[in-house]
């Protein structure tokens, strides 16, 4: 009997020819595919989008435009869409993983034949498409402005960068905390309270005397700002890297440890 | 050559959650073109191995191959040979059947050219042809189930794990999926885990019996069934005019007498008559005791009939006792608490 378990143990390897598996690039984009498709088959895709351009549209865009007549400037609106990022992204990644790992479609997911980062890679971005949507529904306004009189476009390009940048890394954060919970409301509370905290640090600058610098440094708002005035630095970039970089790995660790548990 | 055909192999394998261990060092085997039956009570470890085969949780100890890969080395390849159909498939409830199998066929790299022919391919074998146009919350939990063993199969993997494929599902649904796992095991390697035994003895040609996350038993069905080696009897007795033996006591005593050693269990009958099941080890037989019994008594004997034990026997016998939880036992028949004591001191 010993014999042919070393046997087996050699010869284990040739037992079966390894099944097809996709190529990184596939499998993440069909799983961000999945993730994008499925906002828009319940409410939350439109209701998202609706409140986005809602929000942005009436209650601040309208007034601040008006009020800086004779400047064509798009700096207000930009403004307004950063307070509402802390507020949409959360709501865009609550449900990435804590849904499916309520529902046990996960389990179905990840025993396919696909690495862990490109599930969270695949629901990192196809949560970020539908913000893509959101934002790209604010293009009429650049283009209105430019009809009232002589628009700045650097500034535009970096608010928008600047928009895409912030909102995915709230959306990174938003994914991590999804995946540490089953439930998707305490992922939005969670990833909503924490991010408006970080989003208001610069506001409060004053009651943090020496330490105002780092705090600064670690505010998403003030790389926006930043970015949003045309000026792309190196710095704001790899702030926001850094922190999408440090989430999705956080993301990874914690499906890693649902295997040890 | 025999040597290279072992699908899936686990040794000493076990996890631990916290204090307890679901699973406990189990070994076995399971070769090319097994149906391989996974039977237990609930708790007993058979998701928990059946989650570390498919990677999805990783084992506190001990190893596993399937299709010669170790589930801790290379799980992609072990997740690329294999098909997995988790406890209660959940599938996404918003997406179409058409829409869900692609998703599947992409994850799976099946060509663009030959999707076509894939789905069209599960979709006959599963029986989905009447749900195609629907999304799968339209669709009842047979259907769902089978959605699910469809995508487990769109990658023609030589080897299938199916984690209790038929529960929830209404007899008719069972029966159904049962045949479709029993054409797909024709050329594949599968293991099917259930505590369905009638499933067992239709679809598995082999069952491992597990208990606590330890194996207790395998083999055959009907060997191991032969091997517990004990006989049944199942008599009816009717109490007549004599008030005492409604209650059925000096029945069961005279019957002990009669058979030393014999799990006494009564059985539900109607008021008049007193039934019970009696098992008793070893393969003689005692009809004619039984009958002298019940004349000497002058009881009238209204039903003896002897069998051979079934598998329910030796799956009860096997997870029941030495301080298992006593989850079925006491279910089907009102055990006399004596024939409670028998049964559990018994084995």
């Amino acid at each position: 009997m010993s014999d042919t378990e070393t046997t087996t143990a050699t010869k284990a390897a040739s037992v079966l020819a390894r099944g097809s598996i996709g190529t990184p690039l596939n499998n993440t984009l069909a799983i961000a595919r999945r993730e994008f498709v499925s906002y828009f088959s319940s409410p939350l895709g439109y209701i998202v989008i609706g409140m986005f351009l809602l929000l942005v549209g009436f209650l601040f865009f309208i007034p601040f435009a008006f009020l800086t007549l004779g400047k064509a400037t798009l700096q207000p609106m930009f403004n307004s869409i950063s307070w509402l990022l802390p507020l949409i992204c959360p709501a865009i990644a609550m449900r990435t993983f804590a849904e499916e790992s309520r529902t046990g479609t996960l389990e179905m997911l990840i025993t396919q034949p696909v690495r862990d980062w490109e599930v969270i890679l695949g629901k990192f971005f196809g949560a970020l498409g539908l913000l893509a949507v959101c934002i790209v529904g604010t293009f009429s306004y650049p283009v209105i402005i430019s009809r009232m009189g002589e628009l700045d476009w650097g500034p535009v390009a970096g608010g928008y960068l600047g928009l895409l940048l912030g909102g995915a890394a709230y959306i990174s954060f938003g994914v991590m905390v999804s995946s540490f919970t089953k439930d998707q409301i305490t992922a939005f509370f969670v990833s909503f309270i924490v991010g408006a905290v970080f989003f208001l640090m610069n506001k409060a600058l004053i009651f943090f005397g020496g330490a105002a610098s780092v705090i600064e440094y670690l505010c998403p708002d003030y790389h926006f700002a930043s970015i949003a005035r045309g000026v792309i630095d190196a710095r704001n970039i790899i702030y926001f890297c850094s922190v999408i970089f440090i989430c999705l790995l956080a993301t990874a660790r914690s499906l890693e440890s649902r295997r040890w548990s | 050559m025999a040597t290279s055909d072992v699908m899936i192999e686990t040794r000493e394998l076990s996890k631990v959650y916290g204090a307890q261990r679901a699973v406990d060092r189990i070994s076995f085997e399971i070769r090319r073109g097994e149906v391989v039956g996974f039977l237990g009570p609930n708790g007993a470890g058979k998701s928990t191995t059946m989650k570390i085969l498919t990677c999805f949780i990783s084992p506190s100890e001990g190893t596993a191959k399937v299709g010669g890969f170790d589930v801790f080395d290379d799980p992609l390849s072990v997740r690329s040979v294999l098909g997995y159909l988790p406890q209660r498939a959940s599938l996404y409830p918003e997406m179409g059947v058409v829409e869900y199998l692609e998703f599947a066929a992409d994850l799976r790299a099946i060509a663009r050219d030959q999707r076509r022919a894939k789905i069209r391919e599960v979709v006959e074998i599963c029986g989905l042809k009447d749900v195609l146009g629907k999304t799968i919350n339209e669709l009842s939990y047979g259907y769902r189930q089978r959605v699910g063993l469809a995508q487990a199969l769109i990658h023609d993997p030589p080897i299938l794990i199916l984690d209790e494929p038929t529960a929830d599902l209404d007899p008719n649904e069972s029966a159904e999926v049962i045949s479709y796992i029993k054409e797909i095991g024709k050329t594949r390697t599968i293991m099917l885990s259930t505590h369905d035994l009638a499933e067992v003895k239709e679809a598995c040609a082999r069952v491992l019996i597990v208990n606590r996350g330890k194996i207790v038993a395998d083999g055959a069905p009907d060997e191991l069934a032969a091997k517990s080696g004990s006989v049944k009897y199942v008599l009816a007795i009717d109490a007549g005019k004599d008030e005492s033996v409604r209650k059925s006591g000096p029945v069961i005593e005279a019957v002990k007498r009669v058979a030393a050693g014999a799990v006494v269990r009564e059985l539900p009958g109607d008021d008049r008559a007193t039934t019970l099941e009696v098992s008793v080890k070893g393969s003689g037989d005692q009809r004619r005791e039984f009958f002298r019994m019940a004349v000497e008594n002058k009881w009238d004997l209204l039903e003896l009939r002897r069998e051979a034990v079934q598998l329910e026997e030796v799956f009860r016998q096997l997870t029941v006792g030495e301080g298992a939880p006593r989850r079925n036992a006491g279910s089907k028949a009102s055990d006399t608490s004596a024939a409670t004591k028998e049964s559990s001191s018994d084995v």
